[in-house]
């Protein structure tokens, strides 16, 4: 039994399948009592008030974020290597969902940023640093629109991801000197932008499992919406290859 | 039944309702294109084993 | 490989002014920047290096997709894929030729243009040096993202979607250089990182470019 059985297109499409209902299930159910028990069940933090509550849909949105580019590195790394089409597919399945998990991230943050900064916007290196991601996210997604054949198309976004995966990483490091050299000794916005991701620290036990809930829901639906969008690219890529088929036949 | 969110109601609920429209969008746009990709293989699987 | 650029270099002379046409971008963009902003002298000498960045990385972004797709068209790309010269090679030579014909006289250019934007004097040595260190990377960037996009038949705007994230880390570390040099801080710091950015994208990219452009080329 090893993981590259699920290689095959088949296997992966029944096994998936069989798993599915249950992941929607689990996922459905973490989310919506994480989200109950952290809006209904916990009360307000002291500085921040009612907004802490933006909490439990702001930190899993921002992780899943950057850990969905990750998992496309990976599976095109893979792809490349040994050329299983599941894998291309499953990094187009996953862009997508890592873009709307990146937009989350930024309109929910945008909207925290309002009451807690005044602003609906700064140019906070975390924040300008997810507005880049998103935007690896548009070029990846438009690349793999752009072209035809499904096998180019496979193997020039992997090479996008690769270089895309180091110009990301240096963007944020630049991003964060940037600003740094911009706002000399303005902290206040840094150190509130941390709560963001300090949370274990920062925020107590009532905040913290509710938290945990709503982190293990969003990685569950995420999955779960992965594999099932896989599922679907390896449907339409069987239709492409039934018409062409028909098309040499006729 | 309503937690008290103060000042801040706003602010919170425009965050949950944006948030939860996005992923919903995001599952209902999956599915339906899942459907539709599924149905159009199963006719063309259906029509090119028949003629094959 | 000597043969290889004169060539590049020579038709970009030639072919109908592809050659003056960033320059000329460059120029009109500088102008346009007081026309909307207003022209205030401590405002544009506030702003003046990172237009000038902007408008460098904008004049180069443009004349891309001349890079490679003129030679697509016409076949010569298959003909130097099938050649004794290795394919990193010929994409290196073609991303030098594109710096010589844009970046190289997009640097000369900058300080005029620094002077209509009352850019202080202290920032032209620091302009020239970050766009000398930066430009060559525009290039090998924008040579990667002219390889993805070369077999598309309207790929230009998809391809300054795809380049233009790539762009960033350059942009930022180069504009840092030329503001601090401008108000007179330390420049060290940026300015290693940006030769840094350089030297990798050099060393590195080609090898990504012409793996890129194999896999169109099949």
């Amino acid at each position: 039994m090893s993981i590259w059985e699920y290689a095959n297109p088949k296997k992966f499409i029944t096994s998936t399948e069989r798993v599915l209902p249950a992941l929607w299930a689990a996922s459905a159910l973490c989310i919506g009592v994480g989200l109950i028990w952290g809006f209904f069940f916990t009360g307000d933090e002291a500085r921040q008030g009612a907004t802490v509550k933006i909490i439990y849909l702001h930190v899993p949105a921002a992780m899943l974020a950057i850990n969905t580019w990750v998992m496309m590195l990976v599976t095109s790394l893979v792809w490349l290597v040994r050329r299983h089409h599941v894998s291309a597919l499953a990094a187009r399945a996953a862009a997508p969902v890592g873009m709307v998990m990146t937009l989350i991230a930024l309109a929910t943050g945008a909207i925290w940023g309002q009451p807690m900064w005044g602003t609906w916007w700064a140019w906070d290196p975390r924040l300008t640093s997810f507005l880049i991601l998103f935007l690896f996210y548009l070029g990846y997604i438009a690349l793999w629109e752009a072209i035809e054949d499904p096998d180019t198309a496979a193997d020039l976004t992997s090479f996008l991801c690769l270089v895309g995966s180091v110009f990301a990483l240096l963007s944020r490091y630049a991003v964060n000197f940037w600003n740094q050299g911009l706002h000399q000794g303005a902290s206040i916005f840094r150190a509130e932008a941390v709560i963001g991701t300090d949370t274990e620290e920062k925020v107590s036990n009532i905040f913290f499992y509710p938290l945990m809930l709503c982190i293990v829901g969003f990685v569950l639906l995420f999955v779960a919406l992965v594999l099932y969008r896989t599922g679907t690219e390896i449907r339409a890529r069987r239709i492409k290859a039934l018409m062409a088929r028909e098309r040499v036949a006729a | 039944m309503m937690p008290d969110l103060g000042k801040y109601a706003d602010t919170v609920l425009s965050a949950y309702v944006a948030s939860i429209a996005l992923l919903a969008l995001l599952v209902l746009v999956s599915v339906m294109r899942g459907r539709r990709v599924r149905d159009e293989m199963k006719k063309i699987e259906k029509r090119v084993m028949g003629n094959g | 490989m000597n043969a290889l650029l004169l060539r590049d270099l020579r038709l970009a002379l030639r072919a109908g002014g592809g050659f003056g046409l960033g320059l000329a971008f460059f120029l009109i963009l500088t102008v346009m920047v007081p026309l909307s902003v207003g022209p205030q002298p401590a405002l544009l000498a506030s702003i003046a290096p990172g237009v000038l960045w902007l408008g460098a990385l904008l004049a180069c972004l443009l004349s891309l997709d001349r890079l490679l797709a003129l030679d697509w068209e016409d076949g010569s790309l298959d003909l130097l894929a099938t050649a004794p010269l290795p394919l990193e090679s010929v994409v290196s030579i073609k991303a030098l030729a594109h710096w010589i014909t844009t970046g190289l006289p997009l640097v000369l250019a900058a300080p005029v243009l620094g002077v209509l934007l009352n850019l202080p004097v202290g920032g032209f040595k620091w302009v020239v040096i970050s766009l000398l260190l930066g430009t060559p990377a525009l290039s090998v960037i924008g040579t990667f993202g002219a390889a993805l996009t070369v077999g598309l038949k309207r790929g230009g705007l998809l391809m300054s979607l795809l380049v233009m994230p790539l762009y960033l880390p350059t942009l930022i570390f180069g504009a840092e250089v030329a503001r601090r040099g401008a108000i007179g801080m330390e420049v060290q710091t940026p300015l290693l990182m940006l030769a840094g950015i350089s030297a990798a994208s050099i060393a590195l990219l080609p090898f990504a470019s012409a793996a890129v452009l194999r896999i169109n080329l099949r």
